[in-house]
């Protein structure tokens, strides 16, 4: 039996994760727990928030995230490949930067609009 | 000219209460920013974690204030930002300047205070030790790292386990800085569980509760610092010193409301919290001018900032449409044992609703929110568990406004039996 502290949301509910019996999630209060609980004793998942350079003086950064979760233990080398890049203005919120990272399908989009 | 509404700030509470104003039917209105874009704070707070409430999904900083940016299109709503506002007048003026437009002062009928809030600083909590470069908040450090793209030190002690420090470990730590130790003075982290699973515990970065700074040591730059266990007194307790090795110290000590426009306009402000004071529609001690979000109380989810903000805008739209709602015969909002601020302190007898924020003073378990009319009980609500780190919220419905007989009621908190 492990025990968590779901991070889908602010709410942090207490989880139990029964590895023995087919890894039956207990204590969470939505379905997003569930498989939180699940995930993250099978194969744990982050979502990933940076920042890539853009070729405005005025915003010199511009904040990405990964659509969605990628393995926890790539955070590192997904950081790694924000480092060559440098996007030009306009950029769109919801523009993809990176495509289909380390083949999860998952890709690290722009979060913002920057003129 | 006259705007119907200028709103001070133009972060989440801003943005919310221009927006909700415009709904109800204020057709000029003006929002002054200093900085040179809109969505405030939001903007270097590139995680996730926002709008779960009120979007019903998960999204960055940036994000939730860009949705609120895009609706501001085709309402009319002017935005006038790099402005600051030197002063608000009783009589609704307002004093700003700019590049562009010089000095100027603008009037208005109605005004909602959205100047947010500020981060403590060393000053503050007065640590020991010499002033070198790399004492920095945690704030500040996200901004320069999120926004201008400067790495503000590689080598990080963070004092302070609040959210924005906790989400600084783990900013600092992927772009390749060392997180030797986040500090915390309370037997118990003032952050989001979740932050301290995913912010320290994936990083591996040691929490030491119960613990603080007591020395800063390094002449032009931090060479290092001293921590120490605290006693029940939170008083450092010899021997019981580590020292580290560090470039930089980020403090995530708490955060003041910010009201120095709304203190020199001679509105009242409760000074326990530095907050203003508030009636139930958010207005101030001066009919016409209401202040929502951080300046009124530092809350934990920008989602609640946006729904009391747009309280504060549909009521500055009645205001200016239907003139001020009577004062007299208010109800006074009490603090009862336990329980830390309250906001609101006054409530309208013609409210429609009201709802009451606060925070309690200590943890509880199996516990019930209680709102009392003199000796009458008007609300008996159970909680699983409180916390002083998590907002409460009690709704009184207009049929409960209806059975108050005296002219205050107060909040309890107390422990109930299973």
């Amino acid at each position: 039996m492990k025990e968590l502290i779901c991070i889908t949301c602010p709410r942090g509910c207490h989880l139990k994760v029964d590895e023995e019996n087919g890894y039956e999630v207990t204590g969470n209060s939505c379905p997003r727990g569930k498989e939180y609980g699940y995930n993250e004793v099978t194969n744990p998942k982050r979502v990933v928030t940076s920042t890539v350079r853009t070729n405005s003086r005025e915003y010199p950064r511009c904040p990405v995230k990964t659509n969605g979760a990628i393995p926890k233990e790539k955070m590192f080398d997904a950081m790694k490949l924000l480092d060559d890049i440098v996007l030009a203005v306009p950029i769109y919120c919801g523009e993809k930067v990176i495509e289909n990272l380390f083949d999860t399908g998952i890709d690290f989009v722009a979060t913002k609009d920057v003129q | 000219m006259m705007y119907d509404l200028i709103v001070v700030g133009g972060g989440p509470a801003g943005l919310a209460a221009a927006l909700a104003a415009k709904e109800k039917g204020l057709d000029s209105i003006l929002i002054i920013e200093r900085d040179s874009q809109l969505g405030g704070i939001l903007n270097q707070c590139i995680h996730n974690g926002f709008g779960l409430h009120y979007f019903k999904e998960e999204l960055t900083g940036p994000e939730y204030a860009g949705r609120f940016i895009k609706m501001l299109e085709g309402t009319g709503i002017k935005a006038m930002c790099d402005t600051m506002v030197l002063a608000v007048t009783q009589d609704k003026k307002i004093h700003c300047i700019n590049p562009t437009d010089g000095y100027q002062v603008l009037e208005a009928k109605s005004i909602v205070l959205a100047m947010g809030c500020r981060e403590r600083t060393r000053g503050a909590i007065s640590i020991p030790g010499t002033r070198p470069a790399g004492v920095l908040t945690a704030g500040a450090a996200q901004r320069f790292v999120n926004i201008e793209g400067h790495m503000v030190g590689k080598r990080v002690v963070i004092l302070g386990s609040g959210d924005i420090g906790l989400i600084m470990a783990r900013r600092m730590t992927l772009e390749g800085a060392k997180v030797l130790a986040c500090v915390e003075l309370m037997p118990y982290s003032g952050g989001l569980q979740r932050n301290i699973v995913q912010c320290l515990n994936d990083f591996d970065i040691p929490l030491y509760l119960s613990h603080t700074i007591t020395e800063i040591r390094g002449k032009n730059r931090v060479e290092g610092v001293t921590i120490a266990k605290v006693g029940p007194d939170r008083k450092p307790i010899e021997g019981t010193e580590i020292d580290f090795d560090c470039d930089t110290v980020l403090l995530s000590v708490g955060l003041i409301p910010e009201n120095e426009l709304t203190r020199n306009a001679g509105i009242d402000i409760d000074i326990r919290t530095n907050g203003v004071v508030v009636w139930e529609n958010m207005e101030t001690s001066v009919p016409g001018i209401f202040a929502s979000g951080n300046v009124v109380h530092v809350h934990d989810l920008v989602d609640y900032v946006t729904g009391e903000s747009q309280k504060a805008g549909r009521a500055a739209a009645e205001y200016v449409k239907q003139g001020m709602r009577s004062r007299e015969h208010a109800i006074s909002v009490n603090e009862g044992k336990d329980v830390g601020f309250i906001v609101p302190l006054k409530i309208h007898r013609e409210a429609m609703d009201a709802e009451i924020f606060f925070r309690v003073r200590r943890i509880f378990e199996t516990s019930a929110i209680v709102v009392k009319d003199g000796d009458k009980v008007l609300a008996h609500l159970k909680r699983a568990h409180m916390a002083p780190g998590e907002m409460e919220r009690v709704k009184l419905s207009r049929s409960l406004l209806d059975a108050i007989e005296g002219d205050e009621i107060t909040v309890y908190a107390e422990e109930v039996e299973e």
